[in-house]
């Protein structure tokens, strides 16, 4: 069975982790003043609060739930039913974690309990590994000059880069809706990686933490999760070239 | 397992190639190679015409993807939160 009360990632034992910079492990948290007063106005029943934690965290919870279970309705059943144990559990809530890894962390739990009740059995590890997967590489090969070219290992034709203001491209309704249909259409383990470490920002230690990952094993599906989105948006982050004029 | 590149481009003594660097980027802004491989990587995009741009184009990749959150709700769906919010709040 498993544990119905929302526990906190800050009390598993942190994995063991190489790296340096920014995803180094955290010391016994403090929770940041802006936290602090968010929880105590969620306790206090302000619902203007929870109605902004909501509009931040509810896309990516539904996202993430999806990994396990089996459509996008019973993904948001799942990303309803945290937000209620999540207000149930709140008194509870010790701030040792970070709130929203407190909150993803119940969502995680409760979607596996989902897909273990409708019989869709799932392991992370296992999921989507090499499913649809062309070979690993980040880049097209044939974008690169073959093995016996001298420049073997190049690009064989420049790699540009759009100019202009990245704001006017980041906040496009256009590049919106491209970026998250690539995030449906990847395997779901480096769906769920994306989800956390891009679209959430979490430092590597939060995601493998939550997930059950080593840090080599969520690096590499975090590099391939963005090969791949950057590959779906690169007619919006290249120059406008040559070629396009001449066809 | 997926193979891990940092690992299989460890202990590359030669110039770097843009196809391996492509493999390595995540690593990179990770702060996760190897102080050997970090520098050969550096040296690439410091004479390279193209993996600069590259490198660029990841970073707004994750830009991107850290902006697509403003989407808002379905009515329905907020409605849904908020009586939960209100049941929740009444019930203490």
């Amino acid at each position: 069975m498993v544990a119905t009360t929302p526990h906190e990632p800050g009390d598993a034992p942190t994995p063991a982790s190489g790296e340096r910079g920014p995803g180094m492990a955290p010391g016994p948290r403090v929770a940041d003043d802006a936290e602090s007063a968010l929880v105590a106005a969620l306790r206090l029943g302000d619902e203007g609060a929870y109605q902004s934690l909501v509009e931040r965290h509810h896309g990516s919870l539904v996202r993430l739930a999806r990994v396990w279970v089996r459509d996008g309705a019973a993904a948001e059943e799942v990303a309803q039913e945290t937000w209620i144990a999540v207000l149930r559990g709140l008194d509870g809530f010790e701030g040792r974690s970070r709130l929203q890894s407190w909150i993803f962390s119940i969502l995680v739990n409760q979607a596996k309990r989902r897909a273990v009740r409708d019989r869709r059995t799932v392991s992370f590890s296992a999921l989507g590994a090499t499913h649809g997967d062309d070979g690993g590489w980040s880049v097209d090969p044939d974008r690169f000059f073959p093995a016996g070219h001298p420049d073997a290992g190049r690009w064989n034709r420049p790699v540009t880069l759009r100019e202009g203001d990245p704001e006017v491209f980041l906040l496009s309704n256009e590049v919106s809706g491209r970026v998250l249909t690539a995030i449906e259409d990847l395997p779901a383990n480096y769906r769920a990686v994306i989800i956390l470490r891009d679209v959430e920002g979490w430092s590597a230690d939060e995601a493998c933490a939550i997930l059950g990952l080593t840090a080599a094993n969520q690096r590499v599906l975090l590099h391939r999760a963005r090969s791949k989105v950057r590959e779906t948006l690169e007619p919006y982050l290249h120059a406008p070239d040559e070629d396009a004029h001449a066809s | 397992m997926l193979p891990d590149p940092t690992e299989v481009l460890r202990g590359k003594t030669d110039e770097m190639t843009c196809q391996e660097l492509v493999e390595l980027v995540t690593a990179y802004l990770d702060m996760a190679l190897d102080p050997e491989t970090e520098r050969r990587f550096e040296e690439h995009l410091a004479e390279c015409p193209s993996c600069p741009a590259y490198v660029e184009q990841i970073r707004l990749t994750i830009a991107a993807l850290g902006s697509i959150r403003a989407a808002d709700l379905p009515p329905v769906t907020r409605e849904a939160l908020l009586t939960h919010f209100r049941t929740w709040n009444a019930a203490r």
